[in-house]
This record gives structure tokens, C-alpha cells and sequence, in this order.
């Protein structure tokens, strides 16, 4: 099995029968995602200067062609839409059969049926007036960063938006509804913060085994959903804190969740420099806080939102941890 | 002609000749310059055709805009822009 790990300074290959490196990918450029799927790597560069870059690989990394990225279409001129239409980075890239999905800032969705060789922006989702309310969380503008395919129904699709809540289809990206009912936004005006829309999801992610069941790692605090997204509610025994950015769940488990607390949103380290993970067994209703392996001196480091995973069988949590330590700071792993 | 020079800082992601092109504009010379090098394209302009944010243009010694002229016998240098890291 692989690990694949794109980070700031490149993609990463980690065997992880022996925990070894391989040569790196891509070294000295910024990979925003990567994604392992039927036979190929897809790897999303974010080049400071030349802009956002796709490229793919079908002999495991020897070597690498260039696709073509999403490209968003030309803004209409009557249009008092103040976001580019212009493509700033791909968030992240998931897959489901013969479909590509690639989330992006500034907020598009895009969908490819060839491997990525032409893509197309999900308009039914873009058009939404509701867009007009949305903002950037930690860039200037929002930006779609998880994407949840539900395992039988693949036209079933859900989306998280840093900030823009959470947002559904049935019909495969053509229309799409709200669906984060149950979050709320604390540090909002009190009139405002159950709106659906402006909800900051940092990171959500969906059962494989039990595709109802869903957990959000939202700026407020941390969520869970046990109807397909349709409500949520807060998880509130989560330690030592409720702010964080990454979320896994077990693929088996629907009860077994893993996240990263930090210390607080305006002050983003882990609480008292010790990384921990804090673990669900029940669903939510109680969090063991796991320490081992992790640094419990002088960690300084944020993990981001897709700088945890978990593999196919959901045990190993010492891979978890490994996975961890290698991908501290902004990383994010795609685990195959 | 107007002779149009890349960064070598571009050349480590995509191949990008200097060329010389008949154009009375930046945005002209460009264009022809990616008409024969359509893979450079994406890395200096974006989708909607226009200068990505971190990339300069200068003509002669001078920061330029796309629909700036060029003297037949300019040079256009195109280069990273340190905003972009």
C-alpha cells in the first residue's frame, strides 16, 4: 500500500509496508491535492507564478503528463459577482467510477468523465444565488475542500464549503440543496448563526460502510450527522478542544472517528505544544485523547484539513499516527 | 520583429522558447508566441486570457500591460513576479 502525501514542497511516496520514501515528486512546488484511482495519480500543482497545474501518471510516478486543469468560464459582463472567475487552486480531487471530481477555490466544482483530459464546472451548483454569500476561510475567496460520494448511489454527492456550509445532490451535480441544518456559527450574529449558508466546515467526511452517517470538523466545533446530512449535532464531549481542521472515520465503523484539535481559532497551535489525536468509539458520545508517538514537546504544528487519513482497514492506529507525523503542517494525504 | 524572452524560471515547468513575432501589441506577440507554443500558454496567461496576477511583463525596460505597443525592434521580457513567492 501507498501514501501518497502532497505538501508545500512536493508529493511524497511512502511505502507503507516499511515506511520508507521513495523519490519525491514535483520537489520545491506546492501540491494542493493528489488522488490515487483507478490505475493513476492525479497531482494538483499550485505554481506561485505560472497558476494551478494537473498532472497525471499511469506508471506510478515515473512519470508524469499534463492535463488540463478546470478552467472557469468567462464571467458574464453584467455580473456583480466580485469572485474571479478564475481558477486559484484545486482543494481536492476525489473519484468515483468513470468520474472526476475536483473541488476548487474560488468555489467551483468541476466533474471529468475522461481522466481528467476536459473538465466541466458544475453549474447547477455554481449558478445558486446563495453563492453570493459566501466567503473565503483562510484565503481571500470560499473554496470547496471535501467532497463525499456516497459508495451506491455515486450521483448522490455532498460538498463542503470553507464558507459556504454543506450542499447536496441527488442527480449527480445538476441540482443541489443546503444541507447543514443543525450547525451553527457562534461567532456570527445571533441572527445569523444557524444560516446554513455561512457555515465554516473545515473538513466533512462520510462513512463508506454507513454513507448516513457523516462527521464535519466545523470552525465552531465538531459535528455528526446519522441521516445522509440531512441534520446535524454537536459533538461536545470532543478533547481537549472542539477547534480543529482534520477529521478520518473508520471505513467499517460508522462510530470511530478520529480528529486533531488545536488550541483555538486565534491561536492555532495544539494546545499546550503537545499534538494529540482525539478519538470517538460511540459515535461522539465520549472521545479518548491519544498521545503516543505523537510529540508531546515543543509541537508548534497545525495539521490541516486533509493532513490525516485512515487506510481501508480502519485499525492501524499507529499508521494514523505515522501518517501524522510525516504530514504535519498543511499536508495532504491520500492513503491507497 | 519584437523579440520575446521567458524567464528560465519557466522553463523548469514548460518548455518556452524565445521568439521573435510580428505584433504592434504585448498581448499580440504573445498570442502569436503561444499560437506556435500553445503549451506555455496556461503558465502565463490564465483562463480568461488575461496576465496571471504573479507573472510581469516589461518592453524595453518598462513594466507593460497586455495592451501596451511594442517598436518592432523591442524586446519583451516576460518574467516571475516576486509576489508570487
Amino acid at each position: 500500500m501507498a501514501l501518497y502525501v502532497a505538501t508545500r514542497k512536493g508529493l511524497f511516496i511512502i511505502d507503507t509496508a516499511r515506511w520508507t520514501l521513495a523519490r519525491p515528486h514535483f520537489l520545491g512546488d506546492a501540491v494542493s491535492a493528489v488522488l490515487a484511482h483507478d490505475g493513476a495519480i492525479y497531482a494538483a500543482l499550485n505554481l506561485g507564478h505560472f497558476g494551478v497545474k494537473l498532472r497525471r501518471s499511469e506508471d506510478r510516478g515515473e512519470s508524469w503528463q499534463e492535463i488540463a486543469p478546470p478552467a472557469y468560464p468567462a464571467k458574464p459582463e453584467d455580473s456583480a459577482d466580485k469572485t474571479p472567475w478564475k481558477l486559484l487552486q484545486i482543494w481536492t480531487l476525489e473519484a468515483a467510477g468513470d468520474t472526476l471530481w475536483a473541488g476548487t477555490n474560488p468555489g467551483g466544482l468541476f466533474r471529468s468523465s475522461d481522466r481528467g483530459e476536459s473538465w466541466s464546472l458544475a453549474r447547477g451548483l455554481w449558478d445558486r444565488k446563495e453563492r453570493g454569500e459566501w466567503f473565503g476561510g483562510g484565503y481571500d475567496h470560499p473554496g470547496i475542500h471535501s467532497i463525499c460520494i456516497h459508495p451506491r448511489e455515486r450521483r448522490h454527492i455532498s460538498v463542503a464549503i470553507s464558507c459556504g456550509g454543506v450542499w447536496q445532490s441527488g442527480d449527480g451535480g445538476e441540482s443541489w440543496r443546503l444541507a447543514a441544518k443543525g450547525m451553527h456559527a457562534d461567532y456570527f450574529p445571533p441572527e445569523r448563526k444557524h444560516d446554513e449558508n455561512i457555515q465554516d466546515v473545515h473538513r466533512m467526511v462520510q462513512c463508506p460502510s454507513r454513507p448516513d452517517v457523516l462527521y464535519a470538523q466545523h470552525h465552531n466545533g465538531v459535528f455528526r450527522s446519522a441521516d445522509g446530512a440531512a441534520t446535524w449535532h454537536e459533538l461536545s464531549a470532543i478533547a481537549p478542544s472542539k477547534f480543529g481542521f482534520a477529521v478520518a472515520v473508520h471505513p467499517k465503523d460508522a462510530d470511530t472517528a478520529w480528529f486533531v484539535p488545536a488550541d483555538k481559532d486565534e491561536r492555532r497551535l495544539p494546545l499546550d505544544a503537545k499534538l494529540v489525536v482525539a478519538r470517538t468509539r460511540d459515535g461522539g458520545a465520549s472521545f479518548e485523547v491519544l498521545r503516543k508517538g505523537l510529540p508531546q514537546e515543543h509541537a508548534y504544528d497545525l495539521v490541516y484539513r486533509h493532513g490525516l487519513a485512515v487506510d481501508e482497514t480502519g485499525e492501524p492506529a499507529a499508521d494514523v499516527r505515522r501518517a501524522l507525523c510525516l504530514g504535519r503542517r498543511q499536508a495532504r494525504h491520500c492513503l491507497r | 520583429m519584437p523579440r520575446v524572452v521567458f524567464t528560465s524560471h519557466l522553463q523548469r515547468h514548460v518548455a518556452a522558447a524565445d521568439c521573435q513575432v510580428s505584433a504592434p501589441t504585448v498581448a499580440a506577440a504573445l498570442d502569436a508566441v503561444f499560437r506556435a507554443q500553445p503549451q506555455a500558454r496556461g503558465y502565463v496567461l490564465d483562463e480568461q486570457g488575461e496576465l496571471r496576477k504573479h507573472v510581469f511583463v516589461f518592453v524595453d525596460g518598462r513594466r507593460a500591460a497586455l495592451a501596451d505597443a511594442v517598436r518592432a525592434d523591442s524586446a519583451i521580457h516576460v518574467l516571475q513576479a516576486l509576489t508570487g513567492g
